[in-house]
Order: structure tokens, then sequence, then C-alpha cells
């Protein structure tokens, strides 16, 4: 990670010498809360800094005082592995089609832990930040997206492991590779509309201080990270109440995106129709999750 | 009247502006956060209450219709004792809170300091948090840069830029903090109490730094305690008492009237019942009175005239070795002076269990302002009752050295008697002003013996 003081040089800056003329202030109104609004883009632009200082401040923080530091974000995703590869398919049986399990599931992981260390980071960030959130105004979204931000750090640090192990393998990703930043992407994106729903309530309600752990854990068997997603049973198994469990699960958001990133990643065929079904879920997340924060963010400092 | 194009240009607008808090959302302040089940709970009892009483919740509005127009430039300050409605008025400003009603028009970027340090963190090292700082204060990373040499120069922790800021103690964490605030150059500045912290040398730099901001033609907006501040900052001031705007105009006559409705009222105070009677004393003084010369109650004297105290008490039994005293005060609390039976006068023996002790001070020798008085008595070296602040009483200049000049405030806290002589060349030998009072000494002797 570099340093922020090493990225520029600092240059003449001519929106800076003229001096502050009357004409080119900036009027802001304040008034009583407007209701509800999606995203301020332009005013989030004006503290793009903001967003990558608070950012790298996580990333920087994280792992200080530790003696393994950014290691760790390696070994959370590996063990894991480890454990589901012993106990789930070399014990339970569990298939994964054609790719080594251990593989298949680390792929799976690598995506689900960024998912679960995004939306816990994020549904505590704006709690944590109280001190900020009652002395200064910026855009209160900053603190959940910068959380999300420093998971992705974490996530890039797990996927080159990921290229590793499957060049050891042999496993040469195909064309599809191309289309894993746009799934990645994806899933950022859940994980933004996840985080900012979560941290909105948890100022309000601190019952989602003990939610969210939970929640992840539920969330994880959900997920086909560790199974194959046809593994669940089909309504034609004929099991009563298999069919709504499916298509619960099918409205999962990450359901389409683990098994996407994974095809993506190790090859295999693309789950369009899975994939069409967790895009649209995962916007209408970001969307209820940017507007239940921006509709709540001016109570934040009266009741935080 | 704020002629149109001055109100064009206003800096800063307010209009109308009134905030509510709900009081169990107030109490939560402190109370702490609310869980799920209270929301519930509490949606049903306030339902059932609106059905009955037709109102939801109790409620407090911490600003009501404050309105005022600030122009680009202008240095105001703003007081008001605690509740007023300050922290409130600034939180809004600052965009922190929204207001319930009402609306306010800013013209140009603010710099909101409204704590100091607020963005450090403790695991990050100094230079870190200087751009941690600077961003959420809301600086680019070019200003930060621009002025990052001489942050750390004004902070003076050169040595331990690298240092991490937990290991810092809080004089240079204050320091540090202050000093990235300072350089934020918005147009508009906001400032609560960050004269609050630091040794007194660092509170002059501040000061010093935020009156070279204001001579920088920006808007600065100044709230303190710290009248002496607000003086030397502030050509105008606001006041807000209880969620209103009660006087808004010069600092001199603004400060002037706050001070007066700080007094407690009153030149004859009864004792008997007084709140403010230190735990543990046993009530026997029972009523104040404060005179003028020819006996006449008063709370307002010339600077130079006699005042008179009046100390009435009563006790079950005759005092033995009582002393009495009287302790004044500025309205801010630092001691002036002291009179007591046992310095001024030769100690008495007793005195009767239901009297007086009435104290003469011929010529008071204070500078105009706002004075508190004090009382307590003891009993053989025993305090026996003891009253803090029970009456209040205001100064007014006057020719105090009858040389037509008034003495005030800034000057100082005392008058003090003194003779000048300006002679020429280094001034040796004896002059008179030393030879006078070296008579007058000897006289005071001779009187002794």
């Amino acid at each position: 990670m570099s340093m922020p003081w090493q990225l520029g040089e600092l240059e003449p800056d001519a929106l800076h010498a003229s001096p502050p003329g009357l004409s080119r202030r900036p009027l802001t109104t304040i008034g009583p809360s407007s209701g509800w609004q999606l995203l301020n883009v332009r005013e989030l632009w004006q503290f793009r800094e903001l967003l990558f200082f608070l950012t790298w401040r996580d990333v920087k923080v994280r792992y200080k005082q530790t003696l393994l530091g950014a290691t760790w974000a390696l070994l959370q995703p590996l063990m894991m592995m480890v454990v589901f590869t012993i106990f789930f398919h070399k014990k339970a049986g569990i298939p994964s089609g054609e790719l080594p399990y251990h593989l298949f599931v680390y792929s799976g992981l690598v995506t689900w832990t960024f998912f679960a260390t995004a939306i816990t980071q994020a549904g505590n960030s704006v709690v944590t930040s109280e001190r900020l959130i009652t002395k200064v105004y910026f855009p209160r979204l900053a603190i959940p997206f910068a959380s999300v931000g420093a998971a992705v750090v974490d996530f890039l640090i797990a996927f080159s492991l990921l290229i590793g192990l499957m060049l050891w393998y042999g496993i040469l990703p195909g064309l599809n590779l191309l289309a894993a930043p746009a799934i990645f992407a994806c899933v950022v994106l859940a994980a933004l509309g996840v985080g900012t729903l979560l941290a909105a309530l948890n100022v309000a309600y601190r019952d989602f201080r003990y939610v969210i752990p939970f929640l992840v854990q539920i969330w994880l068997f959900a997920t086909p990270t560790i199974y194959l997603p046809d593994a669940v049973p089909s309504p034609a198994a004929g099991a009563s109440g298999a069919g709504l469990l499916q298509s619960i699960l099918a409205l999962n958001p990450m359901t389409g995106l683990v098994a996407a990133f994974r095809a993506a990643t190790l090859g295999g065929e693309m789950p369009w129709n899975d994939l069409a079904v967790s895009m649209a879920t995962t916007l209408l997340m970001f969307v209820v999750g940017c507007l239940y924060f921006r509709k709540v963010e001016d109570n934040f400092a009266d009741i935080i | 009247m704020p002629t149109l194009s001055s109100r064009l240009e206003a800096a800063i607008r307010v209009e109308n502006l009134a905030k509510r808090y709900r009081v169990s959302q107030a109490g939560r302040g402190w109370r702490g956060y609310r869980t799920l089940r209270e929301t519930l709970a509490g949606a049903a009892t306030s339902l059932a209450r609106r059905w009955r009483h037709g109102h939801p919740d109790e409620e407090f509005w911490a600003l009501h219709d404050v309105g005022f127009e600030i122009a680009p430039g202008e240095v105001v300050g703003i007081i008001g004792g605690n509740g007023a409605g300050k922290s409130t008025l600034l939180k809004i400003l600052s965009r922190i809170t929204r207001p319930t009603r009402g609306r306010v028009e800013i013209r140009g970027r603010v710099g909101s300091l409204l704590e100091v340090g607020t963005g450090f963190h403790p695991e990050l090292t100094g230079r870190e948090n200087i751009f941690l700082n600077g961003a959420i204060l809301g600086m680019t990373r070019r200003e930060i840069l621009r002025s990052f040499e001489a942050i750390v120069d004004f902070a003076g922790v050169e040595p331990f830029l690298d240092t991490p800021v937990k290991r810092y103690s809080s004089g240079m964490h204050v320091r540090l903090a202050f000093a990235v605030a300072a350089h934020l150059e918005p147009e508009i500045l906001i400032v609560d109490e960050v004269l609050a912290v630091g040794d007194a040398q660092f509170q002059k730099k501040c000061l010093g730094k935020m009156g070279q901001v204001a001579e920088g033609g920006r808007t600065v907006l100044f709230v303190s305690h710290n009248m002496a501040a607000v003086q030397n900052l502030c050509r105008r001031v606001v006041h807000l008492d209880k969620g209103r705007v009660i006087h808004d105009g010069d600092t001199e006559s603004c400060i002037a009237a706050y001070l007066r409705s700080m007094a407690p009222p009153g030149s004859k105070v009864d004792l008997r019942q007084s709140p403010q009677r230190k735990s543990g004393s046993r009530p026997t003084l029972t009523e104040l009175e404060i005179c003028d010369v020819s006996g006449e109650l008063t709370t307002c004297i010339k600077a130079g005239d006699a005042l008179v105290f009046k100390l009435h008490y009563e006790s079950p039994h005759p005092l033995t070795g009582p002393a009495f005293r009287v302790i004044v005060s500025t309205i801010t609390g630092t001691r002036v002076f002291t009179v007591n039976t046992r310095w001024n006068a030769a100690s008495l023996e007793e005195a009767p269990a239901h009297g007086c002790a009435v104290c003469t001070i011929p010529g008071l020798p204070l500078v105009p302002g706002e004075y508190v008085a004090s009382v307590g008595c003891n009993e053989n070296g025993q305090t026996l009752d003891f009253v803090d602040g029970v009456a209040g009483f205001s100064v007014e200049p006057s020719d105090y050295f009858g040389t037509g000049q008034l003495p005030k405030p800034m000057h100082g806290a005392t008058l003090v008697e003194a003779r000048w002589d300006v002679l020429s060349g280094n001034g040796d030998g004896p002059h008179p002003g030393c030879l006078a009072a070296q008579d007058a000494l000897s006289r005071q002797a001779d009187l002794v013996s």
C-alpha cells in the first residue's frame, strides 16, 4: 500500500490561486429532512478523497499490531477451505463435479469471505464512527462504503492465491475470466447494499450487532459456496417444500454470483439464469440499502 | 436594516430555525440506544397516549425561531448559558443534524471545529493522521500537502511524525489536532470552545491564529464561554437563551447584558432555604443585605463608592470565637478578595446568639463588571455555615481617580492608587513619590509605637 503523500507531485493549482469570488462560493441550503433520496453522486465525487482515506485507514488499521499482518486475508479462506475439505468432502462426501474439491470450495470461499467481511465491517462501521458522525459533516455513506473498499483489498490478496492454486493444478482459465471483474463488481454492489442497510439499522437498533454474525453464518449455508447448486433437492425429487426452498435460495443474490464467479475462474458452464436473477436482486438490495440509509442518516447524530 | 445587496451576499442567513427533540430521544443520548423491543413497546404506548391525550411525546425545543444574517468577513460570537441552544445551532450550521423547521443558506465552504482531533486514529502515525484528519475536515490532498510543513511547525511534533498517535502525550495530541484544523482554509469557519484545551501558551497561540483567520477576511462564528476571548475576537455577538435570540448587537453591550442575566438577583437575600448552601453546614446565616453608604439596598454601585454587607445570623446559643466572612468573585468564578472579621478587626471573643455582622468597604477598588458574593461564618476555627454565590451586584464605571478617566474591565481586575513622577535622565536619587511613601510609613510606625 503506497502512502498518500507519495502519490502525486505538488503542483500549482489554478483554482485555488484565484481569490474566492462571491459568485464562485457554492450555496448550501439546509432545511428539514427532505425524504427519500438514493445517491448524491456529485457530493460523493466531491468527497472521493475522503472515501479513499477512510478505506486506506481501514486497511492500515485492520492488521496493526498483528504478527502475521495481511497474511490473515489469505489464512481465513484457506483455513476454511481445509476444514470444509476434511469434513464436507472427505467425511460427508459432498461432490464438487469435475473439479478438485478444495479448489472448488476455495473459489467460492474467496467470494464469500469478501462478502461476509464486507457486510460485517460495514454493518458496524457507522456505530464505531460515532465521534466522527457527531462532530463533522461528510456524506455518511462514505463510512460503510470505505469498509467495503477495505474488504476489496483483502479480496485481491486472497484472489491472487486462487490464481496460484489454479496454475499449480494446471487449470487455465478460458475467455470466461473476462467476465470475472463484472461479476465481482456485482458482489461489491450486493455487499454495499446489505452493508449500508445493516449499518443504518444498527444505529437505531443495536440488536443488529448480534444479528450480523448470525446472519452471516446462515447466509453461508444458503449459498452454494461449499456445495454444488444442484445439491439442493429439486422440486422434481418430490420432497415437500423443496420447491419453495429452492426458489428462496435462488433469490439470494450470492447464489448466482458465487456460481458465476466460479465458472468465470475455474471454467465450466456459466449459470446465466441464476446470474440474471442474482443481478436483479443485487440491484434491488443496493437500492433498498441506500434509500433506507439516506432516509435515516439525518437522524444519526441525534440517536447514535 | 440590511440593504438588498447585503441580503443577497450574506455568508450565512438563518431563517426561523427551530429544532425539536423528543424528550425520550434527548434522554437517549446519555441513557444509551434503544432496542427493537423498546421501539415496538414505545410505538404502542405513544399510540395509546396519542389516543387518550392527543399529544404523542414530551417535546423539547432546543431552538425556537432563530434568525440572523452574517455578512462575509464578519466575526461573530455566540454566547449563552448551558442549554441555550448554542451547540444545536452549530450542529445545524455544520450540517451534522437537520432542523425541524426553517432554513439556512450558507455561501462558501464551511469548516467546523466542533471538537479537535475527532478524526484521529490512535494506531496511525502523526503523519498519517494529518492526512486522514485533513480529508475528514474536507481538505483535498493537494491542500494538505501544501500546508503540511506549516501544520507540523505549528504543532511542534516534528520528531514524532512517524510515531503512532496513541503514544503521544495528550498535549501533543491536541496541538497536532488543532494545527490541522487551523490550516483548513474555508470561507466560513465555525469554532466551538477549542480554546478550552492545552496550556495557556498554546491557547494564546490558538487565539492568535483565530485572529489571523478573522483578519484574512473570512467569516468566523465563534462559540465560547470565555468572554475575554469573545471580546478580543468578535465585533458582534448573538446572545441565545432557551433557544431564542435575545440580543444581537455590538460585543460590549451584548456581553454586559449576558453577564447581568447570569448574576444572581437581589440585594437582600434570604439564606435560610438557599440551595447554594455547602453541604454539612449548620444553617446559621439567615439573610444578606447589600447596601450603599446611606444604608439603601442596592445591586449597583459605582467604583470607589462605599459598599456595605449586612450579614444576619441566628444561632441556638451565643457564638464563641466567631468569624464572619464575605468572598467577592467575578462572574467567571475568580476570587477577587475576601473580607474576614479575623483579618480586618481584632478577633471577637463572642457574639450574641442572634445578631448582625456589618462589613463596610470604604472605597470599592473594583473595575466595572458583575460580581458575586459568597458568605460564611466560623466558630472556633470550624466552619459553621457557608453559602456560595448567593448575591450579585454590579460595579458601574466612575471617575475613581478623580482624573476624568473611566476605568474599564479591560484594564484589569482592581483599581490601584499610585503616584507618578516623570523625571529627566535616569531618574536617580530620591524622587518625590518615594519620599512621600517613606514618610507615610514612618508616620504609621510612630502611631503603632
